[in-house]
């Protein structure tokens, strides 16, 4: 490995690729005050450049799992028990849930774009009430962060669909424990608002300081499992002269966000607005922020208008195929299309699911 | 007060002085020497950029960092406290009802403070109505429901007629215009500009920035936006005229939290503007915009269309006129007929009809037959478009009133 890649200051690694240094296993067997003489640096900084060479390119690091070829690697069969054991988030609509493989992903950026007024908000929105929902409902009693970009975030908008959230919850209880004493839920509307921490962010350069502060609040608060920003685009559309700088910023972004949601398990959701583009002949609709944008985010939803209805249409997954359902909005939020009686399936369906996936783990 | 002194400072989080946010004194000095001076400088670079820009160590770099992003991030309020907060700061927790029930239910009170309410509809539909009835709404005392303080009117295309605002203001609320010298006071608390150029209306709204905090003024209204920005060309070009506006009227709303209400004009549907994304097959979908006569487009866009927050469709469909709950973030779609009066605009039925498929966004303007109305002042502005019912027209000036009635 070569020292022009290390994490060192530009001066530093001038002067020990100019005193002969090149590769790291040449720091390997040097002393810190050999090292500081050498570079004509005092001996503290020698001991840090010597630290972070030794962290880089060491044989001695410590390897948290089995043994493995590549320092730092996981085996696919490792991930695999990660990917299975990974709480879905659930949309509390079932078509949509099915193409989902069960829900949001919760160790995944997924981006989510449509035009104006298609139920983007609402899906945050959704996300952000059905993260808390217990887990004797198949739900991961976690607590959401939703940074508002734009300004629609509307409390009683929360409210109403909190408040549907618990009659649905209700409803599962009196519909599956039947034979059992009935169970209150002892949950209000504003247990889950208390739960949603809200930031208002009114500049780029807001936007990026608090997905970089975001590390520092998520270790503190350990229950929050979802971090919904609305929307990731309004703040770079206009006022940028420099696209390249965009680009960066964008990329740099993407990045903190993937890191964040690996680190913690949590799903992050973007929501994108979306612009037009001439291509074929004539002029589509595509989501905006541009083509290297595209390629940031691991999941990609579009919700568009089709025929009589909205439908959400998975673009791009790595291990989900393409496939289109419809959806509603309603007073209680984002549901099925079809008939209401579906609402107490969806749930018994996750519980299902979990139950089936618990049995099998046993085995 | 103190509260939108607050929203104020907190405007400018991006200009925070890095030498102001107590950084170790080394670095916060590197950041001065290479002319970092601000959080907006300082986050527009990535983090292997400032190692080189500044000459220190990844790890030094990510401390500043994430200090200066911890300063720089505003605070966060859980979702209940941002509720209790507007329950008990403002009126009817932000919103100003329109005394139409069916439409206030709806949108949870009213029209929501903090974030704009846009109207769009065709030439005649009211507009211009729904804004006048509002405007007298929002300088009512509080009383009688209103709030009690200024209301600021831009009117861009020569619309604003005080004649009819009072005759809806005596119609809808005799009590309170039938006290001596109460229609002065209503009427001395709207002030209206008239910017006739662009560059006015934006000078226009610098100076309507400055004094919202000075004075009580609680609506804002601009009547049209699309009068003087245009927002698309065909191709939508990058960078259009209407970003600023946009941005500026949105951070207006914002930290003013009061009501902004902007209308917007229509334009017919062009080949160009496209409705599909590349993975639908154009083939298979329902075109509906076909399916509608003479369908119209909201102007200014799509980017404009993601900035309201509340979008309220006016249309005209077989001699009725409908109020759409177009967009809106805390509304089922629903529709409701409406009809206008002496008393302004009124709902025809409070229960709306629910419209679960895209024509909730579709916008319908059978544009009918020419009337010029001209009355002996100057309200020989107003054309309105009829066909099939009769409307009466009445303005009252002073002791003698001019009717006309159409058919």
């Amino acid at each position: 490995m070569e020292v022009s890649s290390l994490p060192i200051s530009a001066s530093h690694r001038a002067k020990l690729i100019s005193a002969g240094y090149i590769s790291i296993s040449s720091l390997s067997s040097i002393s810190p005050a050999h090292l500081a003489r050498d570079l004509g640096i005092s001996e503290n900084e020698a001991t840090g450049i010597l630290k972070v060479a030794s962290q880089r390119g060491g044989p001695e690091r410590t390897i948290p799992s089995h043994h493995s070829i590549v320092d730092g690697a996981q085996t696919a069969w490792d991930m695999l028990h990660e990917e299975e054991s990974c709480r879905r988030i659930t949309t509390s609509c079932a078509d949509l849930d099915d193409i989902l493989g069960g829900g949001i992903s919760c160790k995944e950026v997924t981006e989510i774009g449509g035009v104006p007024g298609i139920g983007k908000t609402q899906l945050g929105i959704q996300l952000a009430i059905n993260v808390q929902i217990p887990l004797e409902y198949g739900g991961l009693a976690g607590k959401a962060v939703y940074i508002d970009t734009e300004g629609s975030f509307m409390v009683e908008r929360v409210q109403q669909v909190a408040e549907a959230c618990i009659k649905d919850m209700q409803e599962y209880d009196s519909f599956l424990r039947k034979d059992l004493p009935a169970r209150q839920v002892n949950l209000q509307a504003n247990d889950f608002l208390a739960n949603i921490y809200y930031f208002r962010i009114c500049s780029y350069t807001e936007q990026i300081a608090v997905i970089n502060y975001l590390e520092k609040f998520i270790s503190e608060h350990k229950d929050i499992k979802v971090v919904i920003v609305d929307s990731i685009t309004f703040h770079f559309r206009q006022d940028f002269d420099d696209m390249a700088l965009r680009t960066r910023l964008l990329g740099g972004m993407a990045l903190k966000l993937m890191k964040l949601a690996k680190k913690f398990t949590l799903a992050v959701i973007l929501l994108n607005q979306v612009t037009t583009k001439y291509s074929g002949g004539s002029f589509q609709l595509t989501l905006a922020l541009g083509d290297s944008w595209s390629h940031a985010c691991t999941n990609r939803i579009i919700l568009y208008w089709n025929g009589n209805g909205r439908y959400a249409h998975i673009d791009k997954s790595p291990s989900i195929r393409s496939a289109s359902a419809p959806y509603a909005v309603t007073g209680r939020g984002i549901r099925n299309l079809a008939s209401n009686c579906k609402r107490v399936k969806l749930i018994l369906r996750a519980r299902l699911a979990h139950d089936e996936h618990i049995c099998r783990s046993l085995i | 007060m103190r509260k939108s002194v607050n929203r104020v400072w907190r405007r400018v989080m991006a200009n925070k002085l890095i030498s102001e946010m107590g950084l170790p004194k080394s670095i916060a000095n590197i950041f001065a020497a290479r002319n970092i001076h601000t959080a907006k400088d300082a986050l527009s670079l990535t983090e292997f950029e400032l190692m080189e820009l500044l000459d220190v160590g990844l790890a030094e770099v990510t401390t500043a960092v994430s200090s200066i992003s911890e300063i720089s991030c505003p605070p966060y309020q859980t979702a209940l406290s941002l509720l209790e907060q507007r329950m008990h700061n403002e009126h009817l927790a932000g919103h100003l009802p329109t005394r139409l029930k069916g439409l206030d239910a709806a949108l949870c009170g009213g029209i929501p403070f903090g974030v704009i309410t846009e109207l769009v509809g065709p030439a005649g539909i009211g507009k211009t109505q729904f804004c006048l009835k509002l405007s007298l709404l929002a300088s009512l005392p509080s009383s009688h429901g209103g709030l009690d303080g200024h209301v600021v009117y831009v009117d861009t295309e020569s619309k604003f007629s005080s004649r009819r605002m009072i005759e809806i203001g005596v119609n809808s609320f005799p009590e309170i215009f039938q006290i001596e010298g109460m229609a002065q006071q209503m009427a001395g608390r709207i002030l209206v500009l008239q910017p006739t150029t662009p560059t006015e209306f934006s000078e226009c709204l610098q100076k309507i920035k400055d004094s919202l905090l000075q004075h009580h003024v609680k609506l804002l209204v601009i009547d049209s936006m699309a009068a003087l920005v245009s927002g698309d060309g065909q191709g939508q070009c990058r960078q259009h005229p209407l970003g600023w506006h946009m941005t500026f009227i949105k951070s207006l709303a914002e930290f003013s939290r009061i009501p902004v209400v902007v209308t917007n004009q229509v334009r017919s549907h062009s080949g160009d503007d496209p409705f599909h994304y590349s993975f639908q097959d154009s083939r298979q979908n329902l075109d509906f915009p076909t399916t509608f006569d003479s369908h119209l487009v909201a102007a200014l866009g799509i980017p404009w269309a993601h900035a309201v927050s509340i979008r309220l469709v006016l249309e005209s469909k077989s001699g009725q006129r409908f109020i759409k709950v177009a967009k809106s973030s805390m509304s089922p779609p629903v529709a409701f007929t409406f009809a206008i009066s002496a008393s302004g605009i009124s709902l025809l039925h409070d229960d709306g009809i629910e419209m679960t498929g895209p024509e909730i966004n579709a916008i319908c303007g059978q544009v009918l037959k020419h009337f010029n109305v001209a009355s002996s002042i100057n309200d020989a502005h107003n054309i309105k478009y009829f066909r099939d019912f009769e409307v009466t027209v009445v303005y009252s000036i002073k002791n003698w009133s001019f009717r006309v009635v159409c058919g």
